[in-house]
């Protein structure tokens, strides 16, 4: 009995390892060694014909640092994520509360909200361009009819950063606003009567009891947003190329120019061993600290 | 309710009189901000559909009663070789979804009913990779794909997505919330391990499956960055690779024609989604909250 239980659990641990071993090939190709590869090659100096690839430590990140287009991106991708993570949170919760209350024509409302999201960042794009195109664009239209003079939204160096975080906000607060819509429908009616019999009034319901029970959801958005604000930059290859003069590039569209435009692997690398870290801390700071307060399983 | 309750007790307290009056002007005023909304928001495709249908000069110059067209259509059609953009993307998402199915079944029955040694630490490191974006590690994942010569091919494309920590996870939680005695009795009546995946797990984690493929498969058929790096020719190129080279300001294509070619390339996920709006959304939201 006992040897058949010893080999029952053999079998066990060897099926279970069978099993997940796909996946654990695939992920040390396509994550881990990457990863890995990524922090290595950040150590060494761009080879060429003449001067082989060599050991300097830290010499790429020096370099970053030096880099005055580095600290422009990560300005500007701070801006980025500190506009549009609050903003699309916002909106998607005014969006959940809206399409949550009995107005009429409700199924048009959350259409519309929602659908921004199912297109490609690059159709989003180019349907925005429409709007921003000088001269002839929807906005200019628009401000001609209020007498302002024409305004090149991609091409001035103020407006450019703004017109890309318009278009994100436009597409992802719809996304979220499905995570608060179901969230909103697990709150008890009970709640509304006792506030109502309470003689509470809308904006305290929302302000002490809605708004609490969503603290999860809106947790689980912002890690979303902050997501997105790093990997959301497919629409810069069609609204402005990170340009003028740098004003609207961000981390991950720089990445790519350093490694493809430029072919600077060791400062691309350098650049996304960093951007891992911040992700690392993020994800630190999402399993320790914010999971430990909500409950699943 | 409140009156209900007021009628049958000693009124403790009364509410004023204004508060009759105002859920309906509430109600008006939510109306009209959520329309507004509403229309702002779906507005820019609206329009976008519109152009499309318009000559250029119809289309800047808002002629609401100008003839519609399919010109545009017409000439972005003969624009690029759109037919294998949308095979290209058909076979993408097809040969992603089938990877990732197989992939993190397997893996998300391990971590749901084997008990063995190290499981909950290798766990934790598969959903590290949640936060290892794929996009942040172009540049060594296009390394690895061009070493295992899969450059230029769908497999290179769409092998980097097959180990989706986020499919394991999903498909764990699935394979968590199945009976016990269910699996029992099939090994009972002498199903190997398989045979239990096959007949017991998978089909009572449909809903999963069904709600993870509509995710897998609208993601996949709107990526762009890694599918731009790993394809070079038209015969692995997506559609989103195609249109974002056919709206190239270098191109010199007008804006309608650019409307109609983005128009095509969505109407059949936009048009699925339309009409199967609930199960996206509720897919959407089953993959999302967990």
């Amino acid at each position: 009995m006992n040897d058949l239980a010893r080999y029952e659990r053999r079998r066990r641990i060897m099926y279970g390892w069978m099993l997940l071993s796909p996946a654990l090939i695939l992920l040390s190709l396509f994550a881990f060694i990457p990863s890995a590869m990524t922090f290595w090659s950040s150590l060494f100096s761009r080879g060429t014909r003449r001067n082989p690839s060599e050991f300097v430590g830290a010499g790429n990140y020096d370099l970053l640092f030096a880099d005055p287009t580095f600290a422009k991106v990560v300005v500007n991708n701070l801006i980025y994520a500190g506009v549009t993570i609050p903003v699309s949170i916002i909106i998607a919760l005014a969006m959940a509360l809206w399409a949550n209350s009995k107005i009429p024509a409700r199924g048009f409302v959350r259409t519309a909200f929602f659908t921004p999201t199912i297109l490609p960042m690059i159709a989003a794009a180019n349907i925005w361009l429409f709007f921003y195109t000088p001269g002839l664009g929807v906005l200019d239209q628009i401000g001609a009819l209020f007498g302002f003079g024409s305004v090149n939204w991609l091409g001035r160096p103020e407006t450019a950063l703004w017109a890309v975080i318009i278009v994100t906000i436009w597409k992802e607060a719809g996304f979220f606003m499905i995570f608060y819509l179901a969230a909103l429908q697990t709150i008890p009616p009970d709640l509304k009567e006792a506030a109502d019999i309470e003689g509470a009034s809308r904006w305290t319901y929302t302000r002490r009891i809605v708004l609490p029970l969503l603290m999860p959801t809106t947790i689980f958005v912002a890690v979303n947003a902050l997501i997105n604000s790093v990997k959301l930059i497919d629409h810069l290859f069609i609204l402005t190329k990170g340009g003028p003069s740098d004003a609207s590039k961000l981390v991950l569209y720089y990445i790519w120019e350093l490694a493809f435009s430029y072919f600077d692997r060791p400062q691309a690398a350098a650049l996304t061993v960093m951007v891992l870290v911040v992700l690392g801390i993020t994800a630190a700071i999402k399993f320790i600290i914010l999971d430990r307060r909500t409950h699943y399983q | 309710m409140s009156d209900a309750v007021k009628s049958g007790q000693a009124p403790l307290y009364v509410a004023a009189p204004k508060r009759r009056f105002r859920p309906r002007l509430t109600l008006a005023l939510d109306t009209f901000a959520a329309w507004t909304l509403a229309i702002v928001w779906i507005a820019p495709l609206l329009f976008a559909v519109w152009a499309a249908f318009h000559s250029t000069s119809d289309a800047v110059n808002f002629n609401l009663a100008g003839a519609w067209t399919l010109d545009n259509f017409r000439t972005a059609w003969d624009g690029a070789p759109w037919m294998r953009y949308f095979l290209n993307t058909f076979l993408l998402v097809t040969v992603v979804l089938a990877g990732q199915l197989v992939v993190t079944t397997l893996a998300g029955y391990a971590f749901a009913q084997f008990q063995f040694p190290g499981r909950d630490v290798l766990f934790i490191i598969v959903l590290l990779q949640l936060f290892i974006l794929p996009e942040v590690l172009i540049v060594e994942n296009y390394a690895m794909v061009s070493r295992l010569g899969m450059f230029d091919t769908v497999f290179g494309i769409g092998t980097p997505y097959w180990a989706s920590a986020f499919g394991i996870f999903l498909m764990r939680q699935a394979f968590k919330s199945v009976p016990k005695e269910l699996d029992e009795a099939a090994r009972i009546e002498g199903c190997s391990w398989f045979g239990v995946l096959w007949r017991v797990y998978v089909p009572s984690a449909k809903p999963t499956y069904l709600a993870y493929a509509l995710v897998s498969v609208s993601t996949h058929w709107n990526n762009f960055l890694w599918p731009l790096i790993v394809t070079n020719s038209e015969t692995t190129r997506p559609l989103t690779v195609g249109l974002s080279l056919f709206g190239a300001p270098e191109s010199g294509v007008n804006i309608s024609v650019i409307s109609a070619a983005t128009i095509m390339s969505i109407a059949p996920l936009l048009i699925a989604f339309l009409l199967f709006q609930r199960q996206f959304v509720q897919a959407f939201l089953r993959a999302g909250i967990k």
